[in-house]
C-alpha cells in the first residue's frame, strides 16, 4: 500500500523534530530513512505506526488518511530495534498475539502462525521462549510476529543494530526476500548506509529533521546532491578537499596543487571556496588528475588495502586500491584523482 | 592456611561461635514456646516433668467467655486474605498507571503515595474510628479490612509503579501495533513481567495482615469479628483465668502459617529485590 506523509511535522514540547516533511513510498517498494542518529528518522517511523501523535500535516495509507486513527486501528506490522517479543510467552503464542487480539477462530490463527513461520524458517522453534532463542532467530521471531497480520505496511526500526556482523549479512538477505515474497510496503529505518544501499529500493535520506535526497541507492551514490549525503554513503568513506577556484581550475588551499574540474561544468568565477570530494576507489595510481602527497597509513583489508594519503596542505586523501607490497607507510606518492568522477561542492554543501 | 579451601581466607569457626552465641537465647525461646505447650512443667524447674495435650485443648473445646478458635482463625484469614486482595488489585493498576500512563496530577500523586507511605498511621487511629463509627462499619471486619488495605496501598502502589519501571516500554510499543488496547496490553502482556513483585507484595500483605493487632484492637474488638492477635492478647488481659501454657499453645498456633507459607514462598520474597522483567 501506498504511504504518503504530507507536510508532515512533530514536535516535543517547544522542540521541533521535524517540520513539514513530505514523503511518498510507494506500493510494495522497500524505503530506507537514512541518517545519523538524532535526525527525526525514528520519530517519523513511530509517528507512522501510531505510537507518535502528528502535530502537523497528514499521513496516509493508500487514499485513506490515518494522521488521527490510534495505533491499535492502523494495521502496521512494526519490527523494534529489541525485537520487543514477549518474554512470558513461546514463540507460537508471540506470533499469535496480534491475531488473537483480532478474535481470529483459533483454528485459523493456528494455520496462518504456521504458514508465516514457514516463511521466516522457525516452524522448528515454535515451542521456545524469547530467552531461549539466538538474536537471529529472534529477529525472525519478531519479523514473523509483525507479518502475521498482514499489514499494510512494514515498518523496520533499526532491525539489525544488535546483530553481530556475520547474522547481520544473512539477516539483510533473509528480509529482502521476505519483503519480496510477500510484496509489502517496507520502511526501514538504519544509520548504517550498507544496510540503507543493500536492502532498500529506494533511499531517503535525512539531516536535522528534514529529507536531503530520496533516490535509489546507485544514484544516490554516484550523484549525491549535497556534501553531507556523499559524506554519508560509501565505505570507506569519501574524502573531501577545501580550496577555492581560480576561473579554470581548483586551487588547494595552503599550496601550489591545482586540480582539473569535471569537464563540461560551469567553473565558479575566481576566488569562489570550493570543496572536493574523491572517493578511494576514484584515487590511485591511474587517475589524470595528480596530485603528491605522502602516504601515512596504510590498512590491509585482505582482497584490498585502503591507503591514506596525507597534502600538502594537510588534508587527507583515501585511495583503496587491490593489495601491493610496494607501498609503505612515508613513502612519497604522486596519484591521480578520475577527474570525472571528482564531486565539486560549493561552500554550503550543494553539488555543482 | 595451608589446608584451607582455596576460597577462605578466614577461619570458620569464630564466625560460627559468634553467631551460635548471640542466636543462642533466640534458639532456646522458640524450643521452649514449643516444648511448653505439649508438656507440664513443676513450678521453679526448666525441665519438664510429663507429656500432656491439654494446652492445646482449645482446638476442640471453647474456653469459657471465649470466642471459638476456628471462628477467630477464620476472621484472621478472612481479614488477611481480603486485605491483600484489595492491595494486590489496587496496587497493580495504580502502579501501572502512575508509571507509564500520562495522568494529570501525576506529580502530586507520586509525592502524596511517598508522603502516606512516611506517615505513622497510628497518629490517624483516632480519626478513622470516628469515621467507621459514622459510617456504621465499626466493629465490623469489612470497616477494619478497608482500613488495613489503605494504609497497606501507599507501601504496594510504589512497589508496583517501581517494577512496572523497569519494563521495556518496546514490549508495550509492540502490543499496541500488534492492535491490542492499552488494558490488554495491560493486562496481558505487562502483568505477567512483573509476577514476581505481585508475589511479594501479596506474601507482604498477607503477613502483615495476619499479624496486625492495633487496628482489629481498636476498630473491631467484638468477639464475633475477634482476629487470632486479639484473641492471643485477651487471654493475658484475662486476670481470672490466666494459663500461661495456653497463651504459648495459641502462639504457636497463631505462627504456624506464617512458617508455612515461608517456607514455600521465600524465593518470591528474594525476588522483590530482583528485579522485574527477565527478557
Amino acid at each position: 500500500m501506498r504511504i504518503l506523509l504530507d507536510n508532515f511535522s512533530k514536535s516535543f514540547g517547544q522542540t521541533k523534530v521535524i517540520e513539514n516533511m513530505n514523503l511518498e513510498v510507494k506500493d510494495g517498494e522497500m524505503l530506507a530513512l537514512l541518517g545519523p542518529s538524532g535526525c527525526g528518522k525514528s520519530t517519523t517511523l513511530f509517528a507512522i505506526c501510531g505510537i507518535h501523535r502528528i502535530t502537523g500535516g497528514r499521513i496516509l495509507f493508500g487514499d485513506r488518511d490515518i494522521s488521527n486513527v490510534p495505533s491499535q486501528e492502523r494495521n502496521v506490522g512494526v519490527v523494534f530495534q529489541s525485537y520487543a517479543l514477549y518474554p512470558h510467552m513461546t514463540v507460537a503464542q508471540n506470533i499469535a498475539f496480534p491475531l488473537e487480539v483480532k478474535r481470529t477462530p483459533a483454528a485459523e490463527i493456528k494455520k496462518q502462525v504456521q504458514a508465516i513461520a514457514e516463511l521466516v524458517h522457525i516452524e522448528k522453534l515454535m515451542d521456545r521462549r524469547p530467552s531461549q532463542l539466538s538474536g537471529g532467530q529472534q529477529q525472525r521471531v519478531a519479523l514473523a510476529r509483525a507479518l502475521v497480520r498482514k499489514p499494510d505496511v512494514l515498518l523496520l526500526d533499526e532491525p539489525l543494530a544488535n546483530l553481530d556482523a556475520k547474522l547481520r549479512l544473512e539477516m539483510r538477505s533473509e528480509i529482502r526476500r521476505i519483503q519480496l515474497e510477500t510484496g509489502i510496503t517496507a520502511i526501514l529505518v538504519t544509520h548504517d548506509q550498507v544496510e540503507a544501499m543493500s536492502m532498500c529500493d529506494r533511499i531517503a535520506i535525512m539531516d536535522a529533521g528534514e529529507i536531503i535526497q530520496i533516490a535509489t541507492p546507485t544514484e544516490m551514490y554516484h550523484n549525491p546532491r549535497t556534501e553531507f549525503v556523499a559524506g554519508f554513503l560509501g565505505n570507506p568513506p569519501i574524502a573531501f578537499l577545501r580550496g577555492t577556484s581560480d576561473g579554470a581550475k581548483f586551487a588547494l588551499n595552503k599550496s601550489q596543487i591545482t586540480l582539473g574540474l569535471p569537464q563540461g561544468m560551469a567553473v565558479p568565477a575566481a576566488g569562489t571556496k570550493l570543496s572536493l570530494g574523491i572517493r578511494p576507489e576514484d584515487f590511485g595510481p591511474n587517475g589524470d588528475a595528480k596530485v603528491p602527497g605522502t602516504v601515512v597509513f596504510v590498512e590491509t583489508q585482505g582482497r584490498e588495502n585502503l591507503y591514506d594519503v596525507k597534502l600538502e596542505d594537510g588534508s587527507m586523501l583515501r585511495s583503496i586500491q587491490p593489495v601491493r607490497s610496494d607501498i609503505a607507510v612515508g613513502d612519497k606518492v604522486t596519484w591521480g584523482a578520475a577527474s570525472d568522477k571528482i564531486m565539486v561542492f560549493t561552500e554550503n554543501g550543494t553539488r555543482l | 592456611m595451608s589446608n584451607a579451601l582455596p576460597s577462605a581466607n578466614f577461619k570458620n569457626w569464630p564466625v560460627i561461635l559468634a553467631l551460635t552465641l548471640v542466636s543462642a537465647p533466640l534458639v532456646f525461646m522458640y524450643i521452649f514456646l514449643f516444648v511448653d505447650t505439649v508438656t507440664d512443667t513443676t513450678a521453679g524447674s526448666l525441665i519438664p516433668s510429663s507429656f500432656t495435650l491439654r494446652h492445646w485443648d482449645f482446638l476442640w473445646q471453647d474456653r469459657p467467655g471465649k470466642s471459638s478458635i476456628w471462628l477467630v482463625t477464620l476472621n484472621t484469614l478472612l481479614f488477611a486474605s481480603a486485605t491483600t486482595v484489595i492491595v494486590l488489585t489496587v496496587s497493580s493498576m495504580a502502579g501501572y498507571v502512575l508509571s507509564r500512563l500520562n495522568v494529570p496530577g501525576r506529580g502530586f500523586f507520586l509525592a502524596g503515595i511517598m508522603v502516606l507511605h512516611a506517615f505513622p498511621s497510628v497518629t490517624l487511629i483516632i480519626a478513622i474510628f470516628l469515621v467507621l463509627q459514622m459510617v456504621g462499619l465499626y466493629n465490623s471486619l469489612i470497616g477494619v479490612i478497608l482500613v488495613k488495605a489503605a494504609l497497606e496501598l501507599p507501601l504496594g502502589i510504589w512497589l508496583m509503579k517501581g517494577f512496572y519501571d523497569t519494563v521495556p516500554w518496546e514490549i508495550e510499543m509492540a502490543g499496541i501495533t500488534d492492535g491490542a488496547g492499552r488494558f490488554t496490553v495491560w493486562r496481558r502482556l505487562v502483568l505477567p513481567q512483573v509476577k514476581p513483585a505481585l508475589a511479594a507484595l501479596g506474601l507482604f500483605s498477607f503477613l502483615s495482615g495476619w499479624s496486625e493487632f492495633i487496628l482489629p484492637r481498636t476498630l473491631a474488638p467484638n468477639a464475633d469479628v475477634q482476629v487470632l492477635s486479639v484473641y492471643l492478647a485477651s487471654l493475658i488481659a484475662d486476670d481470672n483465668n490466666f494459663d500461661m501454657a495456653l497463651f504459648k499453645s495459641v502462639g504457636v498456633f497463631y505462627i504456624i502459617p506464617v512458617l508455612i507459607l515461608f517456607f514455600f514462598f521465600q524465593k518470591h520474597l528474594m525476588n522483590i529485590y530482583g528485579g522485574g522483567s527477565k527478557g
